[in-house]
């Protein structure tokens, strides 16, 4: 499998503020994001997954090291990298006067685009996006999720085959960051890589083939989230349902020491005649690897967003 | 590549035309404003009225071009929209040239319906059209590129209103549009010498009036000059800034 993204070394360092030291945003990563996949790039605010993609999307220049992306070098190639791409930034940021039809076609004009093709696939994202009835409601008046959602189709509408989501389920409801994962898988399906960055370690979880955890500019761990588990030296829990007296439940997490058949038989007897209504095991979550190898607690990354996964 | 830039710079413009420009407050700023100013004048100083008429014309490319160029781009960089913009296969002097044609290309159709207005009043004899259409050209070109230099060069929208501002009054009271440029003061003269529109005032006479082509011709050398190099100083500012 070819590798849509390689990056070597990559620093970025930005310049001393007044009376204050430079600040190494990024420093001396290493990755390769294979074609095809859902790369997942996770850490809490401010350890330099925005600045990543901004270089490796030709917004900002690296300060050292290298990358090539779909097979260009960053440094030589970054018009032809941009033609090949899509963004997808945390705040949507398309023009508030046009309507989600008329940013769809300026998108494309901007990438060239044949005129002839201009109409039919704004009108076809539209649908897939479920956005035709919105076809002529400027930017500013759509929804939170659907300027998500417009904000995804302008990426895809010069057809990339790599996708930068900065990001794009943070803000939105339950039901739009639902819908957006389903496209996010979709888009797998159809063969566009996906570079995806997030502070959700459940939405990383469910979308992602591998995941890098990123803390204070470095690479922490990358693998996948199944290797990444397999990392985490924890015995899985048993947890219990119990019902309450009146009418509420209670459950219980009870720590194993690997053998979940006598954990069972503890909680059971614990139960004191009470309907056990659930028994099950729960094994160490992305959310345990974070905490075991960064030593953040999980809240950090939601608690600087104000979000939930 | 040069084909993306192109096509993307002419993107560019249709979309500020659409997005900025051809907005009722925009085109009654580009018109009025010049129109009250050479108005009043001309109703204090009921001497000679077609003589402001260059001056008026100058004045409304002038204003009509900077009224927006002064704040888009820093307008886009605020909402996050210039990032959009750089994201594209274009290199950034496309972006910055797509932007200054849209305020050239309102800049001139304002000055048409000036110049409509004007020719229908004191006539159309003796006008050298191809001198007129070229000074227009530079002139809506130097304007833009000024706006533009305003709009790279602070952070805030309010800090380029203030900016152009603090350019655009003092070149309407020196530049020659009521007041010859010969009859200032020797050192407003020396001040003067710096203003393009001094330079876009003088050629328009020359090209509704009458007067030296020489002269006229550098004039316009002198408003193509003006044009590249705030067109490049803002674009080495736009890059800086960008960094």
């Amino acid at each position: 499998m070819n590798e849509a993204i390689l990056v070597s070394q990559l620093t970025k360092i930005y310049p001393a503020a007044k009376g204050k030291a430079p600040v190494r945003a990024v420093d001396g990563i290493n990755f390769a994001v294979r074609e095809g996949e859902v790369f997942g790039f996770l850490g809490p605010n401010g350890a330099g997954k925005t600045t990543t993609i901004r270089m490796l999307t030709g917004l900002s220049r690296p300060t050292a090291g290298r990358a090539c992306v779909l097979g260009l070098d960053l440094a030589r190639d970054v018009a032809r990298i941009k033609k090949c791409i899509g963004v997808v930034p945390e705040v949507p940021n398309l023009y508030d006067e046009l309507s989600a039809f008329g940013n769809l076609v300026f998108a494309m004009q901007l990438y060239g685009v044949p005129r002839a093709a201009l109409s039919a696939r704004a009108e076809a994202l539209l649908a897939r996006f479920r956005l035709s009835e919105k076809r002529d409601t400027p930017f500013a008046r759509l929804s939170r999720g659907m300027k998500r959602s417009l904000t995804i189709a302008v990426a895809l509408a010069h057809r990339p085959p790599l996708v930068f989501l900065d990001e794009p389920t943070t803000g939105l409801d339950v039901l739009s960051a639902r819908s957006l994962r389903r496209t996010i898988s979709t888009l797998r399906d159809e063969g566009v890589t996906v570079f995806l960055t997030t502070h959700y370690l459940g939405e990383a979880e469910r979308l992602c083939d591998r995941v890098a955890l990123l803390v204070g500019g470095r690479i922490v761990a990358l693998d996948t989230v199944e290797g990444l588990k397999a990392r985490v030296q924890q015995p899985p829990t048993v947890e219990v349902t119990l019902a309450a007296a009146d009418g509420a439940v209670e459950t219980r997490r009870l720590p194993t020491d690997g053998d979940v058949v006598a954990a069972v038989r503890q909680a059971l007897a614990e139960a004191e005649g009470r309907a056990v209504l659930d028994v099950h095991t729960v094994r160490p979550t992305l959310e345990d690897v974070f905490v075991q190898l960064t030593g953040l607690s999980a809240e950090v990354m939601l608690a600087e967003k104000g979000g939930k996964g | 590549m040069l084909v993306d830039d192109l096509r993307g710079l002419w993107a560019i413009t249709l979309k500020d035309l659409r997005t900025y420009y051809l907005k009722p407050p925009n085109i009654s700023w580009g018109i009025l404003f010049p129109f009250a100013f050479v108005l009043a004048f001309a109703i204090r100083n009921t001497g000679d009225a077609c003589s402001l008429v260059p001056g008026l014309l100058a004045l409304t490319v002038l204003f009509a071009t900077t009224s927006m160029e002064a704040i888009v781009i820093v307008f886009e960089r605020r909402i996050g929209a210039l990032e959009r913009l750089l994201l594209a296969p274009l290199r950034l002097w496309a972006l910055l040239a797509g932007k200054l044609l849209g305020g050239i290309v309102f800049g001139l159709t304002v000055a048409l319906v000036v110049l409509v207005v004007a020719l229908a009043a004191y006539g159309t004899g003796g006008v050298s059209w191809p001198l007129l259409v070229l000074t227009l050209l530079l002139s809506a070109a130097a304007f833009a590129a000024l706006g533009a230099l305003a709009s790279v060069a602070v952070s805030e929208v309010f800090e380029a209103q203030t900016l152009a501002n603090f350019v655009r009054f003092p070149m309407m009271f020196l530049g020659g549009v009521f007041v010859p440029v010969q009859d200032l003061p020797r050192g407003l003269q020396v001040v003067a010498r710096f203003l393009p529109l001094t330079y876009a005032v003088e050629a328009l006479r020359i090209a509704l009036v009458g007067g030296q082509l020489g002269q006229a011709g550098l004039h316009l050398a002198i408003l193509a000059a003006f044009a590249a190099a705030l067109f490049v100083l803002a674009l080495r500012i736009l890059a800086w800034r960008l960094a």
